[in-house]
């Protein structure tokens, strides 16, 4: 993994001491809390519901085992011995004391982390594929670009207040583990007819109140013009996007309102003055860069079925079957430690779990982790041979749950328990639904479905792109949810459908149920949820969730028009 | 305005300028430009070129909405002393883009001035971006100020400050792993 050599320290330092000043002058009522909430954002400091909640750039999910160490240390000496893995593959500590975070910060540093544009109008940090560098459908590794477009984003001086966050993923392989289509800008990195590196460019995802899916500008473009083109993309927003309101202000917005060729066309006017300049990636760069992600020294191994010698152990044979992803490395597996055990909020983990989570990187996966947009964790590195020690001591710490990809791995966002933007909460319905659905057959059978849960319209649990989006709305005063099926993310990215009226927090398991029921019914064989909601469309689906209504004693039945 | 003072380059200076600002609704056409050193909005440079046009001691300032191409001519003649760009609020960020085509772009070389909401946490990337004056908000220390401009010994990316990004300002260190080729990494 990347390592900083002595500008990066000298960086992170001067930030350091930055921010330290503006805490100050904060507190010395030197700077209002109107002027210090773009700092205090830029840094990934957020006041929450209860408390501040700090979050820290995992750059492209990427980890060392140290790095995981130092969340450990954090959440017990800073918060309250736990934190939370994001779907920008981040990590965020909800109870922090504003007066700790420089000396956070400075703890951070000394594992080579900070938490520079984790938040704010700017350039957030830039997600990507968690089995990069190991997939066997890779094309090239997407890693030292995403760390490149880190350095030059890093307080950029331009693109420090613009109309809107915004948001960059990079995928390297044929399928799309990073969700480019629902991002501003959306990267696949690919290799021409004469075998050069580039970047197909995608413009124009997003989610929030108007979910889009990005288009295209740009088939091929040679890596070396990465920074300069992205500058230009940002210099034609930065001057052109919408600033009067904040709901209309993202990079989608503009490219709907001028369209996507006159987009293109500005982007290219604005990249003539770049193109070929100093700015242009030199090749000893990209190299040097790329040094850092050379492939670990794997063993000659034989391929092995990890199953032999353990043929009865159906618990073992499930966690194979989801948790277990295949590497380019024969003999080698890649592990994803399930954050979604029933009962513990999503992508939440204990100093303990961490600790753990890093000795078994350290014992088995060459010291590195990764964190998922899904919020899980991966162990990238596993020889097959050893999955069975690591499934039981991962089994024992809480980690093993067999049901990634499984309808209980559900992305979920903080919602109205934390956040204080949420207009209702997301973990107990998540919870509720889990606990429903607790039976781990019956699971397998449902097979490949994605549950993705927000609690307000700015869809941090990506609730558009979920084959079931649950999204939490007020209504006069209460909590409702709104369902939608049939969205997707990956390759074939899709925004969901929303089936009708809302729902109570109480009929929420029961409407799954009976989405699934229609499923079970119609699918044909092997087909997953979303190809039959796809097939059929969302008419069958709604009549049987509406049929009867969902009644609870004592409680109001749904809204008006629904009972 | 004799004891306003800015910070020009790296210090702080006398200023013998004046800011004209419209009052809501006021015509540009109209407005009156006092004698002296001006620096008057663009709406007022555009409207009043003809008479504004002689005279040496004219400025003209920005608004954030507002496109530096639209002076690209005055540019040419190299018209002004002094151009401000304004920022409304601290965190509109267009300033910086306006900054950066008009000293990359149009060439303009002579005094790129921010003002209006002007803080101290932002004035290194208004250096970055080609400002060389700054007038910070009334109501905070000039002194303080000044301090913003030195934050950062050293910057990842090229801006008009810099036209080599750190990659190509100095060799950087390489920590090769040893490995056995698997897979080319490229």
């Amino acid at each position: 993994m990347y390592q900083y050599d002595q500008y990066d320290h000298l960086i992170v330092r001067e930030r350091i001491a930055q921010y330290r000043d503006q805490v100050q002058r904060r507190l010395s009522g030197e700077l209002t809390e109107e002027e210090f909430l773009p700092l205090r954002l830029q840094n990934g400091l957020y006041m929450q519901r209860h408390a501040y909640m700090l979050r820290i750039a995992v750059p492209y999910g990427l980890l060392s085992t140290a790095q995981m160490r130092m969340f450990a240390h954090i959440a017990r000496k800073y918060d309250r011995g736990y934190g939370h893995f994001t779907t920008r593959q981040n990590i965020q500590f909800n109870w922090i004391e504003l007066e700790h975070t420089p000396d956070i910060l400075a703890d951070l540093a000394s594992v080579e982390m900070h938490a520079i544009q984790t938040s704010g109008n700017c350039i957030r940090n830039v997600t990507s594929d968690e089995l990069a560098g190991v997939a066997a459908d890779e094309i090239i590794d997407p890693r030292p670009y995403a760390e490149v477009l880190r350095q030059w984003s890093t307080f950029h001086p331009e693109f420090i207040a613009l109309p809107r966050k915004f948001k960059v993923a990079i995928n390297g392989a044929l399928e799309d583990r990073a969700a480019i289509a629902i991002h501003d800008i959306g990267l696949t990195v690919v290799k021409n007819e004469a075998g050069e590196i580039g970047f197909k460019v995608m413009v124009g995802g997003g989610m929030g109140r108007t979910p889009i899916i990005g288009t295209t500008i740009r088939e091929f473009l040679p890596r070396e013009h990465l920074l300069t083109y992205t500058e230009a993309i940002m210099r034609v927003y930065n001057q052109y996007g919408r600033r009067d309101n904040k709901y209309k202000a993202r990079i989608k917005i503009l490219l709907k309102a001028i369209g996507a060729e006159e987009f293109a066309r500005q982007v290219e006017e604005e990249w003539a003055d770049l193109k070929g300049t100093e700015e242009t990636l030199t090749l000893e760069e990209m190299e040097r860069v790329i040094a850092y992600f050379q492939p670990h020294p794997y063993e000659a191994l034989p391929a092995i079925d990890p199953r032999t010698g353990h043929e009865d152990n159906k618990a073992f044979a499930n966690w194979l079957g989801r948790n277990v992803k295949a590497h380019k490395q024969p003999g080698y597996a890649a592990v994803i430690l399930s954050l979604k055990k029933t009962g513990v909020p999503p992508g939440d983990a204990t100093a303990e779990q961490m600790d753990f989570m890093a000795d078994l990187a350290d014992r088995y996966s060459f010291g590195e982790l990764r964190v998922t947009h899904e919020q899980n964790i991966v162990l990238a590195d596993v020889k097959q041979s050893q999955l069975f020690d690591l499934w039981k001591e991962a089994k024992a710490h809480g980690l093993a749950t067999p049901n990634i990809g499984l309808l209980t791995d559900i992305i979920c966002c903080p919602g109205g328990d934390f956040c204080s933007l949420a207009n209702a909460k997301s973990i107990p319905i998540s919870a509720a639904i889990a606990e429903r659905f607790d039976h781990l057959d019956f699971l397998h059978d449902i097979g490949d479905i994605e549950l993705n849960i927000s609690g307000c319209i700015n869809a941090c649990g990506h609730h558009h792109v979920g084959n079931i989006g649950v999204l939490g709305v007020d209504k006069d005063g209460s909590e409702w949810y709104q369902v939608s099926i049939g969205g997707a993310q990956g390759n074939a990215t899709a925004i969901g459908k929303i089936i009708g009226p809302s729902f109570s927090a109480h009929q929420m398991p029961e409407v799954i149920d009976r989405l699934l029921q229609v499923y079970l019914r119609e699918r044909t064989l092997d087909e997953k949820f979303v190809d039959t909601v796809q097939r059929l469309g969302i008419a069958p689906f709604k009549e049987h969730v509406y049929a009867t209504p969902i009644t609870e004693p004592g409680r109001l039945v749904g809204e008006d028009e629904y009972a | 305005m004799p004891d306003q003072k800015i910070i020009k380059g790296n210090q702080i200076v006398a200023d013998d300028w004046t800011v004209l600002r419209l009052e809501e609704g006021q015509e540009p056409a109209t407005a009156e430009v006092a004698a002296g050193k001006v620096i008057v909005p663009l709406k007022v440079w555009q409207a009043q070129k003809e008479t504004l046009a002689g005279r040496a001691d004219i400025g003209v300032w920005l608004n954030s909405d507002e496109r530096p191409e639209e002076l690209t001519e005055e540019l040419a003649e190299n018209k002004f002393d002094v151009i401000a760009v304004n920022f409304p609020k601290f965190t509109d960020g267009r300033g910086y883009s306006i900054a950066y085509n008009l000293r990359k772009r149009l060439g303009y070389t002579g005094e790129l001035r921010a003002i209006g909401d002007v803080l101290r946490d932002q004035l290194f990337q208004m250096k970055r971006t080609g400002f060389d004056a700054y007038a910070p908000r009334p109501d905070r220390s000039i002194e303080d100020a000044l301090k913003g401009l030195t934050v950062f010994s050293e910057t990842y990316q090229a801006s008009v400050d810099d036209k080599l990004p750190l990659f190509r300002r100095h060799v950087r260190t390489t920590g090769v792993r040893e490995h056995n080729d698997i897979g080319s990494g490229i």
